[in-house]
Formats: C-alpha cells, sequence, structure tokens
C-alpha cells in the first residue's frame, strides 16, 4: 500500500498564487478549524494559553523577504500545506501502510489508525508538510479535504477544500492537474506556475504562481499632456478659458 | 534535526548488539564454557532488543508498532524491524543450540550473522535514503553504520568472552569504522543542504527575482517541525562534542588496544575501550543527529 | 423586497447551521456557525452576504477559540484589592446594577457632567448615544478620535463620504488603483477581495506605504514613503496634473465648489468666505457675461478663473484660481517634495500620468441615464476609473485632516468620486454636512441633552465651550479650540483630563469594549497610573470606574465594577444604518447578530443592561408614564425602537406585513425574518442611482423613501473648507468667539481652507540627530488588537513581536538579526528584540500593534510570551507633545480633529549591552486573573468542548 501508484486517474492539486497572497493566515486557520472539527481526530494544541504554546497546522504561512540585484526588496508570503507529491517520498517511507497516494486523485493520505507515530515520513518530506499531532501522536498533514471535495451532503459549490473557499484575496485554487482544460491548469500554463524544489525528485502536483514583474508600466502608455507643460499659474489659466470653450 | 534520545541510543546500542550477533555468527570464539557463550549472547541479543525496544517506546503509538512490519516492499523502517526480528529470532535458536549442544551450527550462524549485517544496513539506510537530509544521503552512512557496528561490537564481544587478548584485528576495525566515518565528515562538510542544489530559492522557487530570506516564520513559536527538523546548534559545542567523539570513541580505544596489545594484557580489558568507545558513539551519534541540515529549514531561515 | 433566501439548515450529519454575524473584528462578515449537539463546531463564510460572500479571515475562523476562551468573564465582579491588582469578588447581577444605578443616579440628579461614558469600538452607537443623551452627560463618545477621524471629518467635509468603511473602490470597473498606508482596515475582507478581482483583471495597484507587507506587498508598485509626508506626495500629484490640465473641468464645474466666488477683502472679517447672495447660497461668475449669479442655477456657465467685482464693491475669486495658484507653486514640484517624501521626481511625475492615463484615456462608460440633482438628463454615466483608499497611514498623523483632505481633492481634481471605476459611496453615504448635526452639549441635572452629542461645526460658532470662549465643555474637550471639528470625540484624553481634573474632575468613569489601560492608550503606564492615583483624602482622583467588557482584559482589572458582557455568539446585536453601515456601493444593507447559542456563564449583553440601568434610573424614553421599562431587552429595542416614524434601528422587513424597507411601523416579527434571511437585510440601489450620488436625483428619491435621508441634501464637493477658513479668522480674531492667544498661530497654519502639508508636530523642530528614526506600528491581519491573545490559534501566529529595523540601521547601529535593542523616544524607553529588513522605508521601524500583553492578563499564563517578550510601541508615544518655547504641551494629535497622532512618533535605537536577557521592558507587574487559569488545551468540534 505504501508503494506509489505508477499513475493516478486524477492529479487533483492547489495552485496557490504569489502575487495575489497578502499572508492574511485566513486558509490557515480556516484549514484548522476544518480538521479540528471534521476529521478523525482534532488537530490538537498544547500548552494552549502558556509559554510555549504549539498546536498541528497543515497549512502555514511563511514570510519572505526577496532582494533582486537591481530593485528594492520585496516581500512575499507563503502558504505552504503538502503538494500531493506524484513521487511522494513521505509514503515509501512510511512502515505501517498509514501513509498512501491515492491512485483515482493522487491525494496523499494518513491512515490515522495505523500510524504508530514514528515521524519518519515527516523526515522524508522535503516542504515540512506533515506534523506530529502532540496531544494524538499520529501524523497529521493536509488531505486536500477529502472529506469536503466528495461530499454530497455540501452544495456543490462547496465541494472544495477548506483553504480555497475561505481565501479572501482568491489566492488559492483547486483542481485536477491531470486535465489539460482545467482552471489550474490554464493557471500554470499561462502564468509558469512554479514546481518547489524540484531536485528533490518528489515531483510535487500543487504549483504556485510567481509574483508578476514589479512597477510595470501602465497597458497604455501615459496619456500626453491636454497643455504645454509650465509650472506657471498664468499659463495654467490661460489654457483653462481654451479648455472650458471646448466643454461648451 | 533533533537528537532524540531514544534514538540515539537505539542506534548506538543496537549497531553494537547485532555487530556482536554478526561476530558470533560468524563463529567469534568465546573463552570458557556455556556459561560464558550465555552471558556473551545475552549481552548481544540484550543490547539489540534494547535499542529495538528503546525506539519503539519512543514511537506516539507503541501499542500498534507490530504494524510497522507490513511494508517490507518499499519501507526502510519497515525491513528493519523485520530484518532484527528475523535475525534475532535466528540468532536465539543458535544461541539455544549453542547453549545446549555446545555446538555452533555454521548454517544458522551464517544465517544469523547475515541477518545483522541486514538489520545495521536497513537501520542505515533509513537515514542514508533521505534526499531531504543531504549529510545522510549516502553510501559512506551505511558504511560507517556498518563500521561502528562491528568495531563496538567486536570490541565488546571481546571484552565479555575473548579468547584471546585484544588483537590487531581490534585495532584495524576500530581504525577502519573511524576511517570511513572521517570520510563521511569530510563529505559531509562539503555536502551541506547546498548540494543537494537546495536553498531558499528552490525552496520557494522565487531564485529568478534575486535572493531569498525568511522574514516571518509562519507562527513566533516553535512547532513540530523547528523542534524536529531546524535543530541548531553552536559551532563550538559542536566541535567540543566531535572532540570528545573522536577521544573517546576513536583515541581512547586505539590506545587502550595498543597497550593491551603490547602488554599482552586479558581480554576482559577491553571492556574500558568498549565502554569509552559506546560513549563516543553516543556523542557522534548525537551530532549525527544535530549536525544534518533538513531541507525543511530552508523554509525556516536557514541557507 | 428582493431578499428572500434559504433559512437555516440542518445537515444530514446532525450538524445546525445559523447564520449570523462575526465580530471577531470591526468588518462584520456574515457567517454560518455550524453547531453540533448544540456546541459550536465549525464557522464559515456565508456565501450570500454582502460584505464577505462566502470568505472568511484568519480571527473569522479563529472565532471558535474565541467563543471557548478561558479568558471569558463569568459573573459581575466587585473589586476588593488595590485598582489594577485584579482582586475582584463575584456578585450577583442585583447587587452590580443596584450599584451601578445608585453611582449614576447621583450624578444625574447633581452634575450630569460627572458621568464620562465612553464606548470604544462599540458597534452600537446610535443606542448607547442616544442613552448618554438621555442620561443627560455631555461626555459621550466612541473611539473614533484614537482611530481615524481624520479620516471620517475629512471626507465628511470635503464630499459627505469618507474611506474607513463608508465607501469602497469600484473594483470591478477602475483601471488603477492606489492604496495610502493601509495595513488592514476596518473592511477587511472585502479589500482583499478587491485586491483579488484587481489581481485577476491585471489592474496595476500601487501601494504607498512606509512598509512593503500585505497589501504593499502584492501591490504591482510600492512607494516606500517617509512616515507623515503623504500631503506632499499627494500635492505634488496634484501639481503635476494641473500643469498637464489633467483635471476634469466639466466635473469640477457640476459638482465642486471650484467656480464658487472667495471674497478678497484682506484684513476684512469675510476675506477669504465665500460671496453669498441674500439667499445665503454661494455665488459664481458667469462665463459668458461675467454678471455674478447664484451657483444653484441650472444650467449656469460659471468661470473658473478672472477676479470679479461684487456688487457691493468687494473682489472675489474662483476657487479654482485660488487652487491652481496654490499647488501650481513650484514648492509643490515633484523635484521640491522628493527628498521629504523618499520618492523620486520622475515617480511622481510617471504616476501622475499614469492616474491621467487611467482616468481620461480609459474612460468607463455605463449605459445608463440619469438625471442630476439640478435637473439635467444624461445619457450615460461616464467614469473616471482610478480609485484611491486610505487609512490611518495617512490620518493618524497631526497633519493626517489635511493630507486626507489633499487625496479627496486630488480624487475630485479626476472626477472620480462615485462614478464607474472611481471611489463609491456606500449607502447611507453620501450625507455631506449640510444634512449632519451639530455637536450638542450643556448639561441640566435630570435632564435628557438636547441634541446628540456629536456632529459637524460649521464654524466657531458651534464649538461647545463655557462662557468665557475659552473653557472646554466636555471632558475630552471635544469641539474646543484644541480640537474644534472633533466629530468623533477624544476618547483618548478622558483618562488624562479626568485625572488632571482638566477642565473638571468627574465621579464615574463608564467605559465600555475599550481597552483604555493598555494598547488604546498612548504612554500606557502612565495611564495605569492616572488609573490608580489618589489624591489627599486617599480616594481615587477617578472615584468611580465601571467597566463593560466580556474578556478579562487589562482595562478589567483597574476598574471598580465589571459588568460582564456576553461574546458575539450569544447575544442580539444591531448593526444599523443609524451607526455604521455594512452596504455595498451597490446596496443598502444591515444585519443582526442573535443568540446561537445561550451562554454558558452568568453574562448579560451590554446593551440590554444598559436599556435595564436607562430603566431604573428613569431615563425618558426608556420608561413609560407608569415608569415600567419600556424595552424588554435590547432585542425588543431593536424591533420597537423608532428614532423618527418609521424609522429604527432595521431596515429590513418594517411596517406590520414585514413588505416595507427602510421606512415603516416596527414589525414584531423582524428579528425573525432577518434570522431566515441569514442575519442580514440586502436592498439593492436601483441602475439609475448607483453612481454619482452626491447629485443624482433617482438616489436622492430613492434615499428618501428608504429613510436615510428626509429630504434632499445639498452635496457640492467643498475643495475650499470655509469652515476653516471661519476658524482662521477666530484665529486673527476677526469674527466671534475669537480663539484664544495661544492658539493663534496654529490655527492660522493648520486650517488652511485648501489642503496644506504642514510637518507633523512632533517633527517641527525635532532634534533629528536625537531621535532620527520612524517608528510604527501595524496591525497583523490575524490578531485584533487586544481580544487576539486569548485565542489559542492566533496566539500561536503571533506570540510575541519584534522590531522591524531596516537593514541600513542594522549596519549603522550594529544590530543584528535577533538582538535585543533599546529604543528610545522624548518620553520613554523600551527593550525589545529586533529583525532586520529590507523592504522598508529606510528611517522607519515598525512592529505588530497590541501583541505585548500585560502579565496575567487573558487568563494567559504569567510566563506566556506576550508578556516576557511582545511589547507596544504605545510606551513610546507620549498624549502630549514635548514642552514648547512657552512652557506649553500641546496634545500629540490633530489640531483639527483632535485624533492621536500615532504615527508621528520618533526614536532613536541602539544595541543593548546586555544580549543575555530575554525579557522586553518596560514589564508591568502581574494582575490577578478574575477568570482564574485557563487549562492546558481546548477541545472542541467532533470530541465534545471539555
Ligand atoms: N501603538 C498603537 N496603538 C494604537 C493603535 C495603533 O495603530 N498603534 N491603534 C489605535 C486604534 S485605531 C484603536 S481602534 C485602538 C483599539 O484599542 P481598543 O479599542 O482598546 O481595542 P481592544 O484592545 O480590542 O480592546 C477592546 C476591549 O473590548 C473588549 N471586548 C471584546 N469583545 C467584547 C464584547 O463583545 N463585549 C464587550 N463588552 N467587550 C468586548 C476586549 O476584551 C478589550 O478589552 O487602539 C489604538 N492604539
Ligand atoms: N486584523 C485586524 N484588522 C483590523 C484591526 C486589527 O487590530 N486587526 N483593527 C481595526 C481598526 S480599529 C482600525 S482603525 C483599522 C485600521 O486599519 P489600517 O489603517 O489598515 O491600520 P494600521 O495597521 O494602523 O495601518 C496603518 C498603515 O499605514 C502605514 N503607515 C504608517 N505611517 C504612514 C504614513 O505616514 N504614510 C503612509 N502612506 N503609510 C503609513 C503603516 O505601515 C500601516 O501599514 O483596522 C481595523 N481592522
Ligand atoms: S488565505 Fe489566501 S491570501 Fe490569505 S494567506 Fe492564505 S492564500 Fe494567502
Ligand atoms: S509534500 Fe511532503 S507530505 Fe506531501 S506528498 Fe509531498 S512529500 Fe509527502
Ligand atoms: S508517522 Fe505514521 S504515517 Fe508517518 S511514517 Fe510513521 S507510521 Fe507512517
Ligand atoms: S486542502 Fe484542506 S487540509 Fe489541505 S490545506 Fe487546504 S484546508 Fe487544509
Ligand atoms: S474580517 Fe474577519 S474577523 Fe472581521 S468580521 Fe470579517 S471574518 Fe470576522
Ligand atoms: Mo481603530
Amino acid at each position: 500500500m505504501t508503494s506509489l501508484p505508477a499513475s493516478t486517474d486524477k492529479r487533483l492539486g492547489l495552485v496557490i498564487d504569489l502575487d495575489t497572497c497578502v499572508g492574511c493566515h485566513a486558509c490557515a486557520v480556516n484549514c484548522k478549524e476544518w480538521n479540528t472539527g471534521a476529521g478523525a481526530s482534532p488537530l490538537s494544541d498544547a500548552d494552549a494559553y502558556g509559554a510555549d504554546v504549539s498546536g498541528a497546522w497543515l497549512n502555514r504561512i511563511h514570510t519572505f523577504e526577496v532582494t533582486p540585484a537591481d530593485a528594492p526588496a520585496q516581500i512575499v508570503h507563503f502558504p505552504k500545506s503538502c503538494l500531493h507529491c506524484d513521487d511522494a517520498p513521505c509514503v515509501t517511507v512510511c512502515p505501517t501502510g498509514a501513509s498512501h497516494k491515492r491512485s483515482e486523485d493522487g491525494i496523499v493520505l494518513v491512515t490515522e489508525d495505523m500510524c504508530i507515530g514514528c515521524g519518519l515520513c515527516a523526515w522524508a518530506c522535503p516542504y515540512g508538510a506533515r506534523e506530529m499531532d502532540p496531544v494524538e501522536n499520529v501524523m497529521k498533514k493536509c488531505t486536500l479535504c477529502v472529506d469536503r471535495i466528495y461530499d454530497e451532503v455540501l452544495p456543490e459549490e462547496d465541494r472544495i477544500p477548506a483553504c480555497v473557499r475561505t481565501c479572501p484575496s482568491n489566492a488559492r485554487h483547486f483542481g485536477d492537474f491531470n486535465d489539460p482544460g482545467s482552471h489550474v491548469s490554464r493557471l500554470v500554463a499561462d502564468r509558469g506556475g512554479i514546481e518547489l524544489m524540484p531536485e528533490m525528485g518528489t515531483k510535487p502536483v500543487n504549483r504556485y504562481l510567481p509574483p508578476r514583474p514589479k512597477a510595470r508600466a501602465p497597458a497604455a502608455g501615459p496619456v500626453a499632456a491636454t497643455r504645454p507643460q509650465t509650472a506657471k499659474a498664468d499659463g495654467f489659466l490661460g489654457w483653462l478659458d481654451a479648455a472650458l470653450d471646448k466643454l461648451g | 534535526m533533533h537528537p532524540a534520545v531514544s534514538v540515539i541510543f537505539f542506534t548506538v546500542l543496537s549497531g553494537a548488539g547485532f555487530g556482536m550477533i554478526l561476530l558470533l555468527g560468524l563463529g567469534f570464539e568465546i573463552d570458557g564454557g556455556a556459561g560464558r557463550a550465555f552471558v556473551v549472547s545475552l549481552v548481544a541479543g540484550g543490547l539489540a532488543v534494547a535499542g529495538l525496544l528503546a525506539s519503539v517506546f519512543h514511537l506516539g503509538h507503541p501499542e500498534r508498532a507490530l504494524r510497522a512490519l507490513s511494508q517490507w516492499r518499499s519501507s526502510w523502517l519497515s525491513r528493519e524491524g523485520i530484518a532484527a526480528i528475523a535475525t534475532l529470532v535466528l540468532f536465539g535458536l543458535y544461541a539455544l543450540v549453542w547453549m545446549t549442544t555446545g555446538d555452533r551450527p555454521a548454517l544458522l550462524g551464517g544465517a544469523a550473522a547475515l541477518g545483522a549485517l541486514v538489520t545495521v544496513f536497513t537501520t542505515s539506510m533509513i537515514y542514508a535514503q533521505l534526499r531531504t537530509v543531504p549529510h545522510w544521503n549516502s553510501a559512506l552512512t551505511p558504511a560507517v553504520y556498518l563500521g561502528f557496528a562491528l568495531s563496538s561490537g567486536w570490541l565488546v564481544a571481546t571484552a565479555l568472552g575473548g579468547a584471546a587478548t585484544a588483537g590487531l584485528w581490534g585495532l584495524a576495525l576500530v581504525a577502519l569504522a573511524w576511517a570511513l566515518k572521517w570520510a563521511w565528515w569530510v563529505r559531509a562538510s562539503r555536502s551541506r543542504l547546498s548540494t543537494a542544489a537546495s536553498s531558499p530559492e528552490t525552496a520557494t522557487g522565487l531564485g529568478f527575482l534575486g535572493r531569498v530570506r525568511l522574514l516571518e516564520r509562519p507562527h513566533t513559536g516553535e512547532n513540530y517541525l523547528t523542534r524536529e527538523m531546524v535543530h541548531v546548534i553552536g559551532r563550538k559545542h559542536a566541535r567540543r562534542l566531535r572532540a570528545l567523539a573522536l577521544v573517546l570513541g576513536c583515541a581512547v580505544p586505539l590506545l587502550c588496544l595498543a597497550l593491551i596489545h603490547v602488554t599482552g594484557a586479558p581480554a576482559v580489558l577491553t571492556l574500558l575501550p568498549a565502554l569509552s568507545m559506546i560513549v563516543g558513539l553516543l556523542a557522534e551519534r548525537w551530532l549525527f543527529f544535530a549536525e544534518a541540515e533538513h531541507a525543511v529549514s530552508l523554509y525556516y531561515g536557514n541557507r | 423586497m428582493d431578499q428572500t433566501r434559504g433559512a437555516s439548515d440542518a445537515t444530514a450529519d446532525g450538524t445546525e447551521i445559523r447564520k449570523t454575524t462575526c465580530y471577531m473584528c470591526a468588518c462584520r462578515c456574515g457567517i454560518d456557525v455550524h453547531l453540533r449537539d448544540g456546541h459550536v463546531s465549525y464557522i464559515e463564510g456565508n456565501r450570500d452576504h454582502p460584505i464577505n460572500k462566502g470568505v472568511l479571515c484568519a480571527k473569522g475562523s479563529a472565532g471558535i477559540m474565541q467563543h471557548y476562551s478561558p479568558a471569558r468573564l463569568k459573573k459581575p465582579l466587585l473589586r476588593t484589592g488595590e485598582r489594577g491588582s485584579g482582586d475582584f469578588r463575584e456578585i450577583e447581577w442585583d447587587e452590580a446594577l443596584a450599584l451601578a444605578s445608585e453611582w449614576l443616579g447621583e450624578v444625574r440628579r447633581t452634575d450630569p457632567r460627572k458621568l464620562a461614558f465612553f464606548t470604544g469600538r462599540d458597534q452600537s452607537q446610535s443606542m448607547t448615544g442616544w442613552w448618554a443623551q438621555q442620561f443627560g452627560t455631555p461626555n459621550y463618545a466612541a473611539h473614533g478620535g484614537f482611530c481615524s477621524v481624520n479620516m471620517a471629518a475629512a471626507g465628511i467635509y470635503t464630499m459627505g463620504g469618507a474611506f474607513w468603511e463608508f465607501g469602497a473602490p469600484d473594483w470591478d470597473k477602475t483601471e488603477l488603483f492606489m492604496i495610502f498606508g493601509v495595513a488592514e482596515d476596518h473592511d477587511s475582507n472585502p479589500i482583499k477581495m478587491g485586491l483579488g478581482k484587481l489581481k485577476a483583471r491585471g489592474v496595476k495597484v500601487i501601494g504607498v506605504n512606509p512598509v512593503r507587507t500585505g497589501y504593499n506587498a502584492i501591490a504591482d508598485e510600492w512607494l516606500g514613503i517617509t512616515p507623515g509626508t503623504d500631503g506632499l506626495l499627494i500635492l505634488a500629484l496634484v501639481h503635476e496634473l494641473l500643469k498637464a490640465g489633467h483635471v476634469d473641468l466639466d466635473y469640477l464645474i457640476r459638482y465642486t465648489n471650484a467656480p464658487w466666488l472667495v471674497i478678497d477683502n484682506p484684513g476684512g472679517a469675510d476675506h477669504g468666505l465665500f460671496a453669498r447672495g441674500e439667499d445665503g447660497v454661494p455665488l459664481v461668475a458667469d462665463r459668458e457675461g461675467g454678471t455674478i449669479v447664484s451657483s444653484a442655477i441650472p444650467g449656469v456657465r460659471p468661470a473658473l478663473r478672472g477676479t470679479v467685482e461684487l456688487g457691493d464693491g468687494r473682489r472675489a475669486t474662483p476657487v479654482f484660481e485660488l487652487l491652481a495658484h496654490k499647488y501650481l507653486d513650484p514648492q509643490y514640484a515633484p523635484e521640491s517634495v522628493a527628498g521629504r517624501t523618499g520618492i523620486d521626481a520622475q515617480t511622481i511625475t510617471r504616476i501622475a500620468r499614469e492616474i491621467a492615463a487611467a482616468a481620461f484615456e480609459r474612460e468607463v462608460v455605463v449605459e445608463q441615464p440619469w438625471t442630476d440633482m439640478k435637473g439635467e438628463r444624461h445619457a450615460r454615466m461616464i467614469g473616471r476609473p482610478v480609485a484611491f483608499h486610505a487609512m490611518r497611514g495617512i490620518s493618524a498623523h497631526s497633519n493626517g485632516f489635511q493630507t486626507a483632505r489633499a487625496l479627496h481633492l486630488l480624487q475630485i481634481l479626476v472626477g472620480s468620486i462615485d462614478c464607474p471605476g472611481g471611489f463609491r459611496f456606500k449607502p447611507p453615504y453620501p450625507r455631506p454636512v449640510a444634512g449632519q448635526p451639530r455637536p450638542h452639549g450643556g448639561a441640566c441635572a435630570d435632564t435628557p441633552l438636547a441634541g446628540p452629542h456629536l456632529g459637524y461645526p460649521r464654524g466657531p460658532e458651534d464649538l461647545l465651550l463655557e462662557a468665557d470662549g475659552e473653557t472646554a465643555q466636555r471632558i475630552d474637550k471635544a469641539f474646543s479650540w484644541d480640537a474644534p471639528l472633533s466629530a468623533h470625540g477624544l476618547m483618548h484624553m478622558v483618562i488624562s483630563n479626568a485625572h488632571a481634573r482638566d477642565p473638571y474632575g468627574i465621579d464615574v468613569l463608564f467605559m465600555y469594549m475599550a481597552n483604555m489601560a493598555w494598547n488604546s492608550s498612548m504612554n500606557s503606564a502612565a495611564v495605569m497610573k492616572m488609573l490608580t492615583d489618589k489624591d489627599a483624602s486617599g480616594d481615587y482622583v477617578i472615584p468611580k470606574i465601571i467597566y463593560s467588557d466580556a474578556y478579562s482584559s487589562e482595562m478589567v482589572a483597574f476598574a471598580d465594577l465589571i459588568l460582564p458582557d456576553t461574546t458575539y455568539l450569544e447575544r442580539h446585536d444591531c448593526i444599523s444604518l443609524l451607526d455604521r453601515p455594512i452596504s455595498e456601493p451597490g446596496a443598502m444593507c444591515d444585519s443582526i447578530r442573535w443568540p446561537v447559542v445561550e451562554p454558558d456563564r452568568d453574562v448579560r449583553g451590554f446593551q440590554s443592561v444598559l436599556l435595564d440601568l436607562g430603566a431604573r434610573l428613569g431615563l425618558p424614553g426608556m420608561v413609560d408614564d407608569a415608569g415600567k421599562p419600556v424595552y424588554r431587552d435590547y432585542a425588543d429595542y431593536m424591533v420597537h425602537h423608532q428614532r423618527k416614524p418609521g424609522v429604527g434601528p432595521l431596515s429590513g422587513w418594517r411596517g406590520e406585513d414585514g413588505d416595507k424597507t427602510g421606512r415603516g411601523e416596527p414589525n414584531p416579527d423582524q428579528l425573525a425574518r432577518y434570522i431566515e434571511n441569514g442575519g442580514f437585510s440586502e436592498v439593492h440601489v436601483p441602475a439609475e442611482a448607483l453612481y454619482f450620488k452626491h447629485a443624482n436625483r433617482a438616489w436622492s428619491d430613492w434615499a428618501i423613501a428608504h429613510g436615510l435621508q428626509d429630504g434632499p441634501v445639498d452635496n457640492v464637493f467643498q475643495l475650499y473648507l470655509e469652515p476653516l477658513r471661519k476658524f482662521q479668522l477666530a484665529a486673527e480674531g476677526k469674527i466671534k468667539p475669537a480663539a484664544p492667544a495661544h492658539h493663534r498661530e496654529r490655527i492660522g497654519r493648520c486650517f488652511d481652507p485648501l489642503p496644506v502639508w504642514y510637518e507633523p508636530f512632533l517633527e517641527d523642530g525635532l532634534d533629528e540627530a536625537a531621535y532620527p528614526l520612524h517608528a510604527i506600528t501595524q496591525r497583523p491581519a490575524a490578531m485584533y488588537h487586544s481580544w487576539g491573545s486569548q485565542n489559542a490559534w492566533l496566539r500561536q501566529i503571533h506570540g510575541e513581536n519584534a522590531l522591524y529595523v531596516p537593514g541600513t540601521v542594522c549596519d549603522a547601529t550594529g544590530l543584528a538579526d535577533g538582538d535585543w535593542a533599546l529604543v528610545s523616544s522624548s518620553s520613554a524607553q523600551i527593550r525589545v528584540k529586533i529583525r532586520r529588513m529590507d523592504a522598508v522605508n529606510g528611517s522607519t521601524l515598525w512592529t505588530w500593534n497590541a501583541i505585548g500583553k500585560r502579565s496575567g492578563a487573558w487568563a494567559l499564563d504569567a510566563d506566556a510570551p506576550e508578556a516576557t517578550r511582545g511589547f507596544l510601541l504605545n510606551h513610546l508615544i507620549d498624549e502630549l507633545l514635548p514642552a514648547k518655547g512657552d512652557g506649553r504641551r500641546w496634545a500629540n494629535s490633530d489640531p483639527v480633529t483632535g485624533q492621536a497622532a500615532w504615527f508621528d512618533l520618533r526614536v532613536a535605537i541602539r544595541k543593548d549591552p546586555d544580549q543575555t536577557t530575554g525579557h522586553s521592558l518596560p514589564h508591568a507587574s502581574s494582575q490577578k486573573s478574575p477568570v482564574g487559569a485557563a487549562p492546558r488545551q481546548v477541545r472542541h468540534g467532533r470530541r465534545r468542548a471539555q
């Protein structure tokens, strides 16, 4: 079971738009909330009101400063959850079969009551996408909201991951990467979606849309001045009459 | 990586235990009668089992430990469990025959020895397979694990049941193991994360824009990932520990072995280098984890 | 009515969904609260809701942990130890209410001024204000004075609407968006949703902010401005636009006072005032004949320049000519402002052209005929698709009122107010000054105030002064010479004035929902001392403090009597059009909260308690002729109270059958209808009334029909603001009441009727070498002021804060990432941990706001990182400026509105020689937790809360 499927029917995953993400943590908190109330066991927090609070989260928002050689430093907010890799090392290292990748849709999951909490899958994941629950002592990870996307009780428009539904700036997109016509595939094609750490050979499904170039000139060139530009008030007022006459 | 005490003890002790099993299975000579053989076998098995137990109780759900044997087709950890159990069973049978008949069936011994070799190898592969930890991700890692298992196992076995005084064999094994470790260190010093071509730039995919630096962690406190995988140790601390590992794990044993060899002192004195080496190896193993950089640290401010 | 939606429904797995309104911040999104076995298990955004359309921010999702927070107050508390200690004993409500009515009754019978009732970030101001008015104290306001009154007042005075959450960019149509000084805003989710839309359309976003995080991080262009200088940047843009002739003259003539004639009579009492006809209507000069006519005449073609003779021999000039002269002056040229603002001249010039390009070359046309207020029919709606937004970054400075005015001037010059693609008013706005009340003061025992406390003075004659023409009537000195146009009051001055007994001492300080002992005060340490100071007789200088909070905040420890409030899922609330609207530009909306769960503690909704107190005090309107309470509770008030006939707190489903909107008799079934509809009412504005609301007949008619206005209101955009000129005349001694001598120079300089920029007060004459750096705060998206820290999830994200220091400053001072540094202002010093950062204005330090906590507050462990490593910048900010030549210490506020100038702060930083101690400083003493210690874990959801 921990062997990876050679290929999957669908490749479901997320596109995260770094040009649009404002780093608000909405997706991370709603993920925590959904998976606390709805998962097999809650996503716990240890020392919740103490000096060393820490809990399990399936999605975390990092903030990076990027300094181009020839432009001022810029900030990129960077949400990160499981990328549902095609070659998921977290799955193959798992000794129990708790970790698995589904052949139907490529979602990587942990069967919590099979997990022994050895932590090896977290070691194998380069992206920090797995977290040990401090109270439940089992491995937790993004489920791609598998308990939402197929839930027929939910209205169809809500059969999307909680983080996607909640993101206020619409920086998160969900879909099938195997379908070249899907919204996510098109976004990746149009905007040059990035794969994280390709050198790790994990073949992540999720893609990140890079920040667009900064300080772009406007689509149309700036307008020409409607009057000869002098900073003399008299000259300006002279022009004014003509301009007003044109108004009629 | 976070150096968990249980894992350090597990790898060092069970290494020595399986090293002993390997030697005993191959017919390592034990002086004295069945009593001695029993003690030595018990220690060998005991070390291996103690290590295993330490790692089992380190699990979040030890009660489900048996499940860990199921994925031998893909998981080195699963293979390790199976190999360890098989080896212990074989070795138990071997010891039983030995104790009861005084005979050491070579085939069974050979099988146990092979099992021990495989077990140590599978243990090492748990680490060596991880591309996320470039320090570990090398063929030298199994070599080092095997070297230390053999040499420390040899020292303990010799101390407890050595027929002859510690000979050149010991010197050679210890020296070889540390030579491998030295080579490992040399490689490690050149194989920071960056040799995996990884950097904050590749981790974020933002390298095309410029240099990438963490400004804010997702959370202000620590979390599982930072505690487990973003361990940072002081340089000075690391240097001291490495010196300790080299002195106790290598220099002291070599010196003792040489003295024992030259003076022809009784084998039981090998206990001193054996213990010293194990303490040295605990330091070495602590560093093995503590100095290992995990790719995740790139998301947490490491370069 | 076009609003019938699905009611709350039960899903197959036994989850019930109840729809109400979020209050993890003041944005008031709609939420679907999932209940399992009666326990809250999940909260998500309501897809139908006009504000958030299904999305939810981090705080909103974390509401569940606020609901289960261990810091929730449980029962009324009476102080037993010293103030500040946190020693209380729990008492019954009867005792609490009896005590409160005794204290309040005494004040009302003797001198109602002795009650100061201030209500923080209150969302029931129309009710709390009414209560205070019936009580008869002049001392009432909410939080706007320390928040963003500059923005609100500048907008209302200029165009009858403002940024804040009272208007919004036309996200779907704009072609260029420029955002000044915003980290989060009250319109938290709508702005994020809007930015998402712009990004999807590829519309350029320009962020003006010293710090490049959040919205500014995704802006396509970032202007890392030096704090306090936006006015210069904006006026330089105005300079460039004028220079190039990129102004919408037609718009200016139709909708603004650009053509109005300003009297030119130096030395006269009318110099600088508008020339008016007999009827008081301002005059313009006809372009053709040069005749002087009323500006109100339809079809008049007024001149924009040229000095004319008025009939009586006085001379007058159109506003526009004054304006052109002023801003074409080289002092506003990009080259002149580049150094001070930190934005280079070419960039300013280019951005002026980009604004012009979007406005004039990418005109947006909506094919919708409409009729203006003068009766002219327009075939279509032509828009100038440049939108601007701004918030506290420009308003929390002592030049903030004028800077906000400057921005509105810029918007109006390019014709982008309430047109397609521009900035759009949200109903009930626009509400120009002409349709707004004046402030009301005066106080008589046992008598209600004559009118609402807060309003918009038209000139010095509307100030609330004692007979001496100088002494303030109000405890916060609102509407005095200190802050003449303080439309939101000055809550931040109440404690210090009451402590100084200036203008008088008070007896009861009654506060609601404001953490005044901590993050909402400047100089928190001094405020804590004022609250605990005793006079010669051993009594507290501020004798009695009643406070209503829902949680164990810092302020709780400083009160004598605590009235514990419910939390937002447990009570009725009313988000009313009489108050702070939640409308969207295209729809009139209001909403409610209702108890989706019952409180599990002995707590009561504050508004209900207030009505109860009002009844006990026999306040008019709250008791009937027989002295019986009129309202059972707040829910009853929401339905039955009428402000004027047919107009009440809620606009939806009025009338006996619930078929009327806005105006109509109370409908006993109203709340049920709101609940059925998801907790809100949304009524769409007709297509013809969607734009140009300031001058749109269809809008005016619709607004009147729906109870938003009583009749048509004139709304001519005031580029030239005459009330300011009147204050200048008072400062020149030309009109009565004359300004006291020491106010004259400031008023003369700062009350320019045309927007100006002046040096922020703290920086004026500052020793640059001693305090070379600016220091500001930003709202973290995932925290709401102090409330967030009790939240087990949010406090993981922001459990402590660091001070971000520009790389260049680090290098110059030898600071490295993670070092401890000493930061000092002219009044105090703090010790903080720093982080290096380059994406920031090079002279600006910043940190997240309100993360630092007093040890023991919020039911956190005493050694929580919030208390040990977190800090407040507030400790460095003094509510008074350093003494000037005459020994006087002015308030650290805007001179026009009294807005607290949080962001004027100047500091110095150096490395602490001690790098081993891991504590931030100052460290306030611990307070005892009146709610006990928190559990180690909180669980909810499938496994029930423990
Ligand atoms: N340095 C610095 N200081 C600032 C600012 C800044 O930018 N920088 N910003 C200023 C601004 S704009 C503002 S608005 C203030 C905000 O400051 P405050 O208005 O003081 O905001 P909070 O800290 O949220 O405190 C509000 C209080 O209301 C309580 N509360 C929460 N919910 C309820 C409820 O349902 N019922 C009742 N009765 N009480 C409740 C909370 O427990 C808390 O004690 O801070 C100001 N202070
Ligand atoms: N998440 C969250 N949302 C909130 C709140 C909260 O506490 N948390 N508080 C609510 C309240 S009470 C308010 S008043 C609003 C305030 O909403 P904002 O106005 O967005 O509040 P601030 O965080 O004070 O933002 C001030 C911004 O102005 C920048 N700035 C400072 N000085 C200058 C300057 O001179 N020029 C320019 N151009 N920029 C400058 C700062 O860097 C910062 O980005 O937010 C509301 N929404
Ligand atoms: S909710 Fe959206 S904008 Fe906010 S952090 Fe997540 S991805 Fe970014
Ligand atoms: S991101 Fe990590 S946890 Fe997720 S599939 Fe890839 S390797 Fe596994
Ligand atoms: S922690 Fe659980 S899921 Fe991960 S490898 Fe171990 S058993 Fe598998
Ligand atoms: S898909 Fe679901 S589980 Fe994964 S990050 Fe989003 S909300 Fe969390
Ligand atoms: S912005 Fe967030 S906290 Fe504020 S009301 Fe909306 S969901 Fe609630
Ligand atoms: Mo505010």
